[in-house]
């Protein structure tokens, strides 16, 4: 019944962050305090990370430059791939790091101000990393879709309003 | 010299009240910023792996006339689902026929049984199409009224009361529009003791059959013993899969129905649109596979929608009946003494809110307005404010 409760709690809140507790109650059928108790635990046990908005950066920015770097590297004994996925994952202009099947390693999403600073961060600061053995950078030329959320349209609604 | 068309017309259609709801879609659709509860279908479009299904076989050139039942292989389909799904079996070659949506299965079920003066029992309020569709097919439509207290369910003394010697159908339109009323298993065998050994057909509209918040699974009134001989069992792919623009329905029938019905639909309509056959067999054949993921994630959304607007409606202080299905909710304004037009007429002209007056689905929709909730969220958030205010502005005797 929890694992249940909290798996709808996480969906409404994956669609709407900004759904208010009393509404979240109302919309699975508990109380409240039920409610407020399982998103406190969640938060304690590191399910629910952040709240955060989906933007389109596009629109407000122009001095962002955003790119995928395949990363091929060594694993070290007895560590794997995970100490240099977190020495990696350290650096401010990382956003995101994967582990990743096929012909590479690590996928990075890496942002920076301009291209000049990007390429400096993958010459000066992820190239000479002890174990990466190769990098291929992917420059973001137009982002469609992120987060299950389009950007760039909205669907009109266009469904009669009133019919029986 | 001018025609007379009023000589002409047949008079038994011209007869026929035009819909009340229009002069709220004319008075809405001249409103900018109107928020919609009047719609009659999902805010979800055509899950993509269906539409593509569509695309592709446009691109195979696949734009020809279908058998006029329908493609066999969705026929199949539809007979595992509904054996799987709704506990009923139907043979795909004898007993089914592929319509133009459930609404020409409607047309076409009337039409197959009714004659001049046989009557056909409607339980309102329900479906602004039963009633006309009876006066088309030459038959006399008979209103069986329900009422929230009994959860706007048919009940069998209700039926028993209203059956005559001329009574040749019933039309079962459960789960309901406007009411989101429901019957259970219990309750349709209950109905189902009194249709036993009459010459009554039932006509069960189970369009929104996939939509039912009880949790409890609700079988075909067909697959209740004895019933299968009598009963029309009309479904589609409107509701649970979005699909309304599609066009595809279906009906199932015993053999002896099936062929008057088939003869109607193949010399009115041929068959049903090809894309839309193509798309149903993708979204029965996908649902097969992944135990209808589509219909469970839109009905978990409808249904957390009909909770916040149960939810608000009560604690604007209206009477309403907590919906079981489909996607409309159906609360009373009695005590506040305006009529169903009245309340929804200063509804979108001072709110900017557009609802269905209860009237329009029948007598017994007085005081009583539906409101669709498959709208976007933060849209129903503003349109329950809106409704609350017009609630408080009556009460102040503004």
């Amino acid at each position: 019944m929890t694992e249940n409760l909290r798996i709808k709690i996480l969906e409404i809140l994956q669609d709407d962050c900004r759904t208010p507790l009393e509404e979240i109650a109302v919309m699975t059928g508990s109380e409240l305090a039920q409610v407020a108790s399982e998103i406190d635990a969640m938060r304690h046990e590191g399910v629910l990370l952040r709240y955060s908005a989906v933007i389109n950066w596009d629109m407000v920015r122009h001095d962002k430059v955003e790119a995928m770097i395949e990363v091929r590297v060594t694993p070290q004994r007895d560590k794997g791939f995970d100490q240099i996925a977190e020495y990696i994952y350290n650096f401010d202009e990382v956003t995101s790091v994967y582990l990743m099947s096929g012909a590479y390693d690590l996928l990075l999403c890496v942002e920076a101000k301009t291209l000049k600073e990007l390429a400096f961060f993958v010459s000066g600061k992820l190239s000479p990393i002890e174990n990466v053995t190769g990098t291929a950078t992917h420059f973001i030329l137009k982002r469609y879709k992120k987060d299950g959320v389009i950007f760039e349209r909205e669907r009109r609604d266009d469904r009669l309003v009133i019919m029986p | 010299m001018s025609i007379d068309y009023e000589s002409i017309l047949n008079k038994r259609i011209a007869a026929v009240p035009k819909s009340g709801i229009r002069r709220f879609f004319d008075m809405a659709s001249e409103m900018k910023d109107v928020i919609s509860l009047g719609v009659g279908e999902p805010d979800f479009v055509t899950p993509f792996h269906i539409r593509s299904a569509a695309i592709n076989s446009l691109l195979d050139g696949q734009t020809s006339y279908t058998a006029n039942a329908g493609l066999l292989q969705l026929r199949e389909e539809i007979a595992y689902y509904l054996k799987t799904r709704m506990d009923v079996s139907y043979d795909p070659k004898k007993e089914i026929i592929v319509t133009v949506g459930a609404s020409e299965g409607i047309d076409i079920s009337l039409r197959a049984i009714c004659t001049a003066g046989d009557e056909v029992l409607v339980p309102e309020p329900s479906y602004v199409s039963y009633m006309p569709g009876v006066v088309f097919a030459g038959g006399t439509p008979v209103a069986v009224p329900t009422s929230a207290e009994n959860g706007f369910k048919l009940t069998p003394e209700q039926l028993k009361n209203a059956i005559t010697p001329r009574t040749r159908a019933l039309i079962l339109p459960y789960p309901n529009n406007p009411t989101g009323g429901i019957l259970s298993n219990a309750e349709m065998e209950e109905l189902a003791a009194v249709l036993r050994g009459t010459n009554i057909i039932v006509i069960s509209d189970e369009i929104y059959s996939e939509l039912n918040y009880t949790g409890e699974r609700m079988n075909a009134f067909a697959s209740i013993e004895g019933m299968r001989e009598r009963t029309i069992t009309l479904n589609g792919f409107s509701k649970a899969f979005a699909m309304t623009g599609w066009r595809v329905g279906y009906l199932c029938a015993p053999e002896e129905l099936f062929g008057i019905m088939l003869k109607i639909h193949q010399y009115t309509a041929l068959c049903a649109p090809r894309q839309g056959q193509v798309a149903a067999i993708e979204a029965l054949r996908a649902g097969r596979e992944n135990d209808y993921a589509d219909v469970a994630m839109m009905r978990e959304s409808y249904d957390r929608r009909r909770r916040l607007m149960v939810d608000s409606f009560h604690e604007m202080g209206l009477k309403c009946f907590e919906p079981r299905g489909a996607f409309y909710i159906f609360p009373s304004f009695e005590h506040l003494g305006l009529t169903s037009e009245e309340f929804c007429t200063r509804l979108i002209n001072e709110k900017h809110i557009a609802a269905v007056p209860g009237t329009a689905f029948g007598a017994t929709g007085e005081y009583h307005m539906r409101c669709c909730y498959a709208t976007a969220i933060d849209k129903l958030r503003i349109a329950l404010t809106r409704i609350a205010e017009l609630v408080k502005d009556i009460e102040q005797g503004k």
